[in-house]
């Protein structure tokens, strides 16, 4: 049984969980760390800490240049990991680490787990690692090292396959509002609501977070009746692209969120 | 020892669908319903006539008997160069775009490198009437301006791709990007034996026609179906795994594999992905890969641009570890100096991904009753600009 952060946080009937996605290494080298303690100390309830990729597939073009500019900027693996090494003296709620695949395998998959588990991270979010994989190669390593494996469900997924992703999950699920890329334009239309409504019916036994997509209150606000809480990426890392201080950046950021 | 695909996508270690649940409705459906259509007598029996009829196969196996003096050993080239379109790429966009249909699919996309996979795939959109996307990066938009311009008469819409290093990779994303963002009504034709299961499967099968052929053709020419060796050049290795497949089990029949060394293989310039790469995950399988030692994907580099690619279909990756197939690796002086020699000796002008194939003549040891098979994959046209940089140069001349 992998519990950690992660539990506790969806413990109970907790509402309104704001989740937000940063890229490592952006838009300086050494803001990982600023930002993940900003981020909590604004009121932010979960992190994800983007490891940049040089081919990322699911990601549109803002978060495409925030990993190009890291990985510039000289970040890795390697890097991130010295980052964090302290992370846990300051900062309490739960940690994400979300990457592609290949960075992972290049570091190795039991070495990296390791390495999540004496940081203190709590789970990992892979979008090109779908379920039969993880389970030939990846689960036993996760549960070893006490790591919840975040799957994404999307307004294609069968409701039989929902039901296989609800079974193998054990944090939480990532719920993608529309089907496309991150940071997409699209509206939160209709469809998405029908669609938010049909999951919302099916009584999963994993809480939700609705991602992709949100952007501003108005879609926060929306994603909130429908799951737990709600996602924000791309519009986080076009707000730390601006000028001004980190720390204003974020706080302004997460006031204008909730 | 097999060399076929297993159920779950793999070759031996490599292969697999390491896709986001964004394309999991569509690889699924792909998955689940590519064998029962390309096995079904209405696909057969149009795969069949549109390469016969439209594409002008069987393409010639021809003994090139002034080659075969020059290096003491019987050389035939497989002519994919006189394939409509002039390569070997469009075997699979005709497959390609009956299944499409067969799935009822109502838009194509498609990355291309070259330019070549990108024709071929405007091509069967226009024979189809149906609406085609093309990603290619800037870099080879600009490299291979005529490939662009025919794209465009035939009714493509091609999109300029500025991500990465503006090549073949970075286009093979943004087409993948386009899919997730159109779930319902889009196929992607991918070019070569790359991708998620089952295209390197699927793919290898469209191409298998031209070892299929060869068989007979060297039955009928030499009085054996085997040759001594075939000889292939691999960017995501789509012709050399249709030239490789009826031979696989064949196993006194070398299978030689050539890939791009650009300016060496021990410069940073290179796209010999088995040479220098080590396996990883891109484009949705596991394979050899072009990578630092953090995981991220590097920049090939060659003077072709159709294996300008840092990675390789997983057959091969699995060929290569198995020991079935050898990979060599032609620097772009060999591959120009082949080119000349072929259009001097035989009056063929190779396209420059072929002339890898022809550079690996020089490196390998022959003995003068050797059949040696060599698939020429495309024809030079596109290649013209680069070609007459170089051709008066005494370098790339053999005396
Ligand atoms: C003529 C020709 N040969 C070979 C290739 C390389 O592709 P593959 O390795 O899939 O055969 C290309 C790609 O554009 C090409 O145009």
């Amino acid at each position: 049984m992998i519990t950690n952060r992660i539990n506790k946080l969806f413990q109970g009937d907790k509402k309104n969980i704001l989740s937000v996605y940063f890229t490592a290494g952006y838009p300086k080298l050494d803001d990982t760390v600023p930002t993940i303690q900003g981020l909590e100390k604004h009121g932010v309830d979960l992190i994800e800490i983007g490891i940049p990729f040089s081919d990322p597939l699911a990601d549109g073009p803002v978060i495409q240049g925030s990993s190009h500019i890291a990985l510039q900027n000289g970040i890795s693996v390697k890097c991130i990991f010295e980052q964090l090494k302290d992370i846990r003296k300051s900062v309490r709620i739960p940690l994400i680490v979300m990457g592609y695949l290949n960075p992972v395998i290049s570091y190795g998959i039991e070495a990296f787990c390791k390495k999540c588990n004496e940081i203190g991270i709590d789970g990992m979010i892979l979008p090109d690692l779908p379920l039969n994989e993880y389970n030939r190669s990846f689960k036993s390593f996760f549960e070893k090292y006490n790591l919840h494996n975040v799957l994404l469900i999307t307004p294609e997924t069968s409701e039989k396959r929902l039901h296989e992703i609800d079974d193998a999950s054990t944090g939480f699920i990532y719920m993608v509002s529309t089907s496309s890329t991150t940071g997409a334009k699209k509206n939160v239309s209709d469809y998405s609501t029908e669609y938010f409504q049909r999951v919302n019916n099916m009584k999963l036994k994993n809480r939700r977070l609705i991602g992709f997509g949100i952007s501003n209150h108005k879609t926060f606000d929306n994603a909130c009746k429908y799951a737990q809480g709600a996602i924000i990426g791309s519009a986080f890392v076009k707000a730390v692209s601006q000028e001004g201080t980190l720390d204003e950046k974020i706080e302004k950021f997460v006031k204008s969120i909730k | 020892m097999s060399y076929k695909v297993n159920k779950e996508g793999y070759y031996g270690e490599f292969g697999g669908a390491f896709i986001p649940e964004l394309m999991y409705p569509n690889i699924k459906e792909l998955q689940d319903n590519y064998l029962r259509i390309i096995n079904s007598k209405e696909f057969k029996e149009e795969f069949a006539h549109l390469l016969k009829d439209y594409v002008g196969r069987p393409s010639p196996l021809y003994y090139a008997e002034r080659m075969s003096e020059h290096y003491n050993s019987k050389i035939y080239l497989k002519r994919e160069d006189l394939n409509h379109t002039g390569a070997h790429k469009i075997n699979n966009t005709v497959g390609q775009i009956i299944l499409a249909r067969a799935l009822g699919k109502k838009r194509i996309i498609a990355e291309t490198g070259a330019g070549q996979h990108g024709v071929a795939t405007a091509t069967v959109c226009a024979l189809k009437g149906m609406p085609c996307v093309v990603y290619m990066g800037r870099v080879d938009v600009e490299r291979q301006a005529p490939n662009v311009k025919k794209m465009r008469m035939l009714g493509a819409k091609v999109v300029t791709v500025d991500s990465g290093n503006k090549t073949l990779k970075d286009a093979t994303n943004e087409a993948m990007r386009d899919w997730i963002n159109h779930p319902e009504d889009t196929h992607y034709i991918i070019g070569s034996a790359v991708g998620p299961h089952p295209y390197p499967d699927m793919v290898t099968h469209f191409q298998s026609v031209i070892s299929e052929e060869m068989r007979w053709q060297l039955m009928e020419q030499t009085g054996s179906e085997l040759p001594t060796r075939v000889i292939a050049c691999v960017g995501g290795g789509s012709n050399a795994a249709g030239a490789f497949y009826h031979f696989l089990d064949d196993t006194k029949v070398e299978l030689i594999g050539v890939e791009a060394a650009g300016k060496g293989i021990h410069t940073k310039q290179s796209a010999a992905t088995l040479a220098i790469g080590r396996p990883g995950v891109l484009h949705s399988a596991r394979s050899y890969l072009m990578q630092t030692d953090d995981g991220q994907i590097t920049e090939p580099y060659s003077i072709s641009a159709g294996l300008d690619y840092p990675g390789i279909g997983p057959l091969h990756s699995h060929l290569y570890e198995t020991g079935r197939a050898k990979y060599l690796a032609a620097t772009d002086t060999e591959v120009l100096k082949a080119a000349f020699l072929l259009t001097r000796l035989e009056g063929i002008i190779p396209a420059l991904e072929s002339a890898h194939a022809l550079a690996a003549l020089d490196k390998i040891k022959m003995n003068p009753d050797d059949v040696n098979v060599v698939n020429i994959s495309g024809r030079g046209d596109k290649d013209m600009e680069t070609y007459l940089k170089y051709f008066d140069d005494e370098k790339y001349q053999t005396k």
